[in-house]
């Protein structure tokens, strides 16, 4: 009994240094990040100019959005850029890590090179890029008129067949070198041994790659598809430094527009409403991350 | 037999060397952009216009560069991103080694739902909290402010902070903090004396990433900071497109110097920046 009363003093004692030790991060945390985050959800039920207190509107915000098709054009553009974000700079990073990963010639160069665009920021990059697709002088008109294509040079943001398309570019190009990083490091952990004897009775580099080396890479390219999926609901400051969404919404995504309608038209609880969906569609592979991180938690 | 044995060496030499070369060719559409951006930033404006692209500019020119810094106000909006970046910085990486600490070493109800939320927050899509977040701002009087940006990071890089560190804090030995504990000295002792120096590793990379990233964000700083002389240089940099719409030699020329500081941390702290990235996917 005694000893029964001992152990429980010391569990409460246990639970009260834990929660002094929390009390800072995760008061911080709950005002700044959790509260927010539940404050959107009845923002998104009313009306709200900013300047006079909000007023309740039921789910009037989203019938709304049923109707509005710039959400539509945003919706299917974070979409595609998904699409594209979980295959290209999957395959390329993960090709260049099988490649670098090898004694190449140069390849701590070489990885350096892919992995530099990480370092600018998007503004940097969204400007950069700009430039290059510069319509009467950028890079890249330039070649095509150089090279005897001058049919194929046009105002690549200005025109809404090839703006969308035009931007999830300069993502990928600093996406390939954070997946290939993800990749290098994941090959580390690949069991060599197993590799060498698959060669020795007879697969081929394809097959010992297909058949032995993918598979233990899964873990890691599970991580790879969650944070790139995460990125593309993320995608915000190309879009607003390149083209702010234009020409007429071709290249428009959530979170710019979440950004147009509440800070240029003063729309918050519309704004809010459309930060629900883009939580909303987080939300799933947020449940499946955890789900992953618990099973792991009850392993340990 | 011995014909065979160099056919196939020969075979595999050659193929090495076709990997070399598509991958020099790749690296070196890769690093276009920023060659690109240098050959602009010390040419001049009209000279691109008037004989191309690619004309070899008559003399190098590093007006683009001076005008950037004054005219384009570079140099307020450098020392800005370091006021901010710095700052933020230390506490976010000082309140998340509280939280680490408690979740690694203690057991206690409630501990699990605690380690989620900080993991959910991490993976959010951060512009849902931009409308409350910048209400709360201005309800604060944090509105146009440091603070107010330097707050706003700290928090939301808790989340990530705390699962890198809970993960790498849960594989120090837990008898070395019992016996310290039972010498008699204290929780905070322990944390600071002990868990600290044993964990210096990951805070040296998740230091170098987070100086990246909260150098780089844009978002944040373009909801809270309205005045010019306290805008970082993201949001600088895109006000400068508006101002130097016709001449892109002197925004190449901002953006390179706004880069020059992650670029050092990349270049000097290279190891750490990657182990750092890949510390959270890697346990």
């Amino acid at each position: 009994m005694k000893s029964q009363r001992l152990v429980n003093r010391s569990r409460r004692k246990e639970t009260r240094t834990a929660f002094a030790f929390l009390l800072l991060p995760v008061t911080v945390y709950l005002i700044w990040i959790i509260g927010p985050m539940l404050y959107t959800f009845y923002l998104s039920l009313t009306e709200w100019d900013m300047f006079t207190s909000p007023t309740f509107v039921g789910l009037a915000n989203f019938r709304r959005l049923a109707a509005d098709p710039v959400f539509h054009r945003s919706l299917l553009n974070n979409l595609k850029w998904m699409v594209v974000f979980i295959t290209v700079p999957i395959a390329a990073g993960l090709s260049l890590a099988m490649v670098l990963n090898r004694k190449v010639r140069g390849s701590t160069f070489f990885k350096a090179s892919f992995f530099m665009p990480m370092v600018l920021s998007l503004v940097v990059a969204g400007l950069v890029w700009s430039w290059l697709y510069n319509p009467a002088h950028g890079l890249i008109n330039t070649v095509l008129r150089g090279i005897g294509l001058p049919q194929l040079a046009r105002g690549w943001l200005a025109n809404a067949s090839t703006v969308m398309e035009s931007i999830i570019a300069v993502g990928v190009w600093r996406q390939v070198g954070y997946v290939m990083v993800f990749y290098l490091a994941g090959l580390q952990s690949v069991n060599k041994d197993l590799v060498d004897a698959s060669r020795v009775d007879g697969a081929g580099s394809w097959k010992s790659f297909r058949h032995v080396v993918l598979p233990q890479l899964a873990p890691i390219t599970t991580v790879v598809i969650v944070i790139s999926i995460i990125d593309s609901l993320r995608v915000f400051a190309l879009v607003a430094v390149m083209t702010d969404g234009g020409p007429h919404n071709a290249s428009n995504v959530l979170a710019n527009y979440i950004y147009l309608t509440g800070f240029q038209w003063y729309q918050m609880g519309y704004a809010a409403a459309i930060a629900v969906v883009l939580f909303l569609l987080a939300f799933v592979f947020i449940v499946f991350y955890l789900s992953r991180i618990a099973r792991e938690e009850d392993h340990a | 037999m011995p014909d065979y044995r160099s056919r196939r060496k020969v075979r595999k030499k050659i193929v090495s060397w076709i990997v070399f070369f598509t991958v020099l060719l790749v690296t070196t559409v890769w690093l276009t952009p920023i060659l690109v951006a240098l050959f602009t930033s010390v040419r001049d404006y009209d000279d691109i216009i008037l004989r191309g692209f690619f004309a070899l500019p008559e003399e190098v020119s590093f007006d683009s560069y001076f005008a950037a810094w004054r005219q384009g106000r570079m140099r307020q909006y450098l020392p800005n991103s370091f006021l901010i970046t710095l700052p933020a910085l230390g506490a976010t990486l000082l309140l998340s080694s509280l939280s680490a600490y408690a979740i690694s070493r203690f057991r206690f109800p409630g501990r699990r739902p605690i380690y989620y939320m900080f993991i959910f927050g991490m993976m959010l899509p951060l512009q849902i909290l931009m409308i409350p977040v910048f209400g709360l701002s201005n309800a604060m009087g944090l509105y146009d402010t440091y603070i107010g940006l330097i707050a706003i990071h700290t928090a939301f890089f808790l989340g990530f902070n705390t699962f890198v560190l809970k993960n790498y804090m849960s594989t120090v030995p837990p008898q070395i903090f019992d016996s310290a504990h039972i010498d008699g000295c204290s929780e905070l002792r322990i944390w600071w004396q002990i868990m600290l120096p044993l964990t210096l590793p990951a805070f040296a990379a998740l230091a170098t990433l987070l100086f990246t990233w909260i150098f780089n964000d844009y978002l944040w700083a373009l909801i809270l900071v309205r005045t010019g002389d306290k805008m970082p240089v993201t949001t600088g940099l895109a006000s400068l497109q508006g101002e130097f719409v016709t001449d892109w030699t002197v925004i190449m020329a901002g953006s390179l110097v706004g880069t020059i500081p992650t670029l050092m941390v990349f270049v000097f702290l290279q190891r750490y920046f990657i182990e750092g990235l890949t510390l959270g996917a890697n346990k």
